[in-house]
């Protein structure tokens, strides 16, 4: 589904330079919820936003579906993120727009669409993640939940192969999160959606993640199946994640 | 005071419609040229969504330079273009013309501002979702900002109303005109101060429309 390799980016401006990521390469197979796991400041939102070539990567390659990114522009370039769901870690919500509008947002980028057919995906698309009666609310009217499943409904509305979630619990509470992460198990299981979940949070990853790979400072630590990676650290940094996992206590005093 | 109405009713009456007519007419003119002005200077900026460093200073110079311009200048200053287009120079309608030029780098600037406060994360959200760069800028830029549009838009039409009380004083009609020649040339105070409170009611009524309006617009406080 997508093959990053020996991807490199370092931010450059006003005489600063920071490497948020230096030759990260890794894999995402078709229907793997991949967590990509690290502490503040490690990357990861760089990763999202090179995935998306919101950032040009300064070296490295990334394949969508085989498409390399970087040869892309233009009609391409947004057919292949129309293929693509991003949720932001801010909801990055139509404020102006009800519920129903923001869903129905990339489906009425296309030219010439159907309005009949847009309304009833957008009908079924609230209804999958739980928000059926709130078609007609504003965002501000909602609770951090409840704008988190308008955010991933609109990233499902084009139906794209693959969702990219950017820290989707980290302003939740707890009961919150597990509702979430139920939801987007769901999503994955029922409609067949690869899913990148990028986190700082360990029990994200042991809740729902099939794979996983752990950055620290801009560089992989290590990365694969989850009970792998979980059951024989490799690296320090997955250690010192373990070790401060507060659910399970097998792992602690290292 | 039934005298004074019978008096000068009737003149009052008109030059408050010269006065709307003056004001409407030159902030919707200017917004014309205003809002692609303004926009193109928010998509240029750096980290733009049409992000043109070297044009945005250039183009941010230039509304500097025109909007720097004092009014009677500028109004004088063209007259010979005023009268290319209108015909003549003098009346109400060929006082659109300096009121639209002074005001749309003005109304450009208003933009800007309005269009600034949308969060960076949302036009990403649009880029990420295949929009366009016109869809993003109809769909996202303008519909997010309307309620600030609006009320850049009652600001601007109140300083374009004091703005036509000069163009009245060498010429043009309305309120501005009758305050200048009953209250500095005949001596008939009473008259400039019923153009005084008509005028102060026009901004009040403007005012609390516009509010009124982009309150109502507003979907982010409820
Ligand atoms: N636009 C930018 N310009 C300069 N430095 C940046 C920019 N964005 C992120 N960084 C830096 O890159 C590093 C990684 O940031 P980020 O990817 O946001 O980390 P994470 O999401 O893991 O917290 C940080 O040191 C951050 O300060
Ligand atoms: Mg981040």
């Amino acid at each position: 589904m997508i093959t990053i390799s020996h991807l490199t980016k370092i931010y450059e401006g006003d005489g600063q330079r920071v490497t948020a990521l230096e030759d990260v390469s890794l894999h995402i197979e078709k229907g793997d919820v991949y967590g990509v796991i690290g502490m503040s400041g490690a990357g990861k939102s760089t990763l999202l936003r090179c995935l998306t070539h919101l950032e040009r990567p300064t070296s490295g390659e990334i394949l969508l579906s085989g498409q390399n990114l970087a040869a892309l522009s233009g009609a391409r370039l947004r057919a292949a993120r129309r293929g693509m769901g991003v949720v932001f870690q801010g909801y990055n919500l139509l404020m102006q727009k009800t519920v129903a509008e923001n869903v129905a947002f990339p489906l009425k980028l296309e030219k010439g669409y159907d309005k009949a057919a847009v309304s009833a995906r957008v009908a079924e698309l609230l209804e999958l993640v739980g928000l059926g009666g709130r078609a007609r609310a504003y965002p501000a009217q909602l609770s951090g939940g409840q704008k988190q499943r308008v955010a991933i409904a609109r990233a499902l509305a084009t139906s794209p192969g693959i969702l990219l979630c950017d820290e989707p619990t980290s302003a939740l509470d707890p009961l919150t999160t597990k509702a979430m992460l139920a939801l987007l198990t769901n999503i994955n299981q029922k409609l067949g959606v690869t899913i990148l979940i990028i986190t700082h949070e360990l029990s994200v990853v042991r809740a729902v993640c099939t794979h996983v790979a752990v950055i620290s400072e801009g560089r992989l630590a290590e990365s694969g199946a989850v009970p792998d990676v979980f059951g024989r650290p490799q690296s320090d940094v997955t250690r010192l994640l373990l070790g401060r996992e507060p659910v399970d206590g097998s792992e602690k005093g290292e | 005071m039934a005298e004074f109405w019978e008096q000068y009713g009737a003149l009052l009456a008109d030059s408050t419609l010269e006065t709307l007519y003056m004001t409407f007419g030159s902030t919707v003119l200017a917004y014309v040229l205003g809002l692609p002005m303004g926009v193109l200077l928010t998509a240029t900026r750096r980290g733009g969504i049409a992000e043109a460093p070297r044009f945005n200073a250039l183009f941010s110079w230039l509304i500097n330079i025109l909007r720097s311009l004092p009014f009677i200048i500028l109004m004088l200053f063209i007259i010979p273009f005023t009268r290319m287009i209108v015909g003549t120079s003098i009346g109400a309608t060929a006082a659109l013309v300096p009121l639209t030029l002074s005001a749309a780098p003005y109304i450009a600037r208003m933009v800007e501002q309005s269009l600034e406060e949308i969060d960076a994360g949302v036009l990403e959200a649009a880029q990420c979702m295949g929009a366009t760069r016109r869809q993003i800028v109809t769909r996202v830029l303008l519909a997010e900002s309307v309620p600030s549009l609006l009320r850049g838009m009652s600001i601007s039409l109140i300083t374009i109303l004091g703005y036509t009380a000069i163009t009245g004083s060498v010429g043009a009609g309305g309120l501005g005109n009758v305050a200048f020649r009953f209250g500095y040339q005949y001596y008939r105070k009473e008259v400039m101060y019923a153009t005084l409170l008509i005028i102060i009611l026009l901004v009040c009524v403007i005012q609390s429309i516009f509010d009124f309006i982009s309150r109502r617009a507003d979907k982010r406080n409820r």
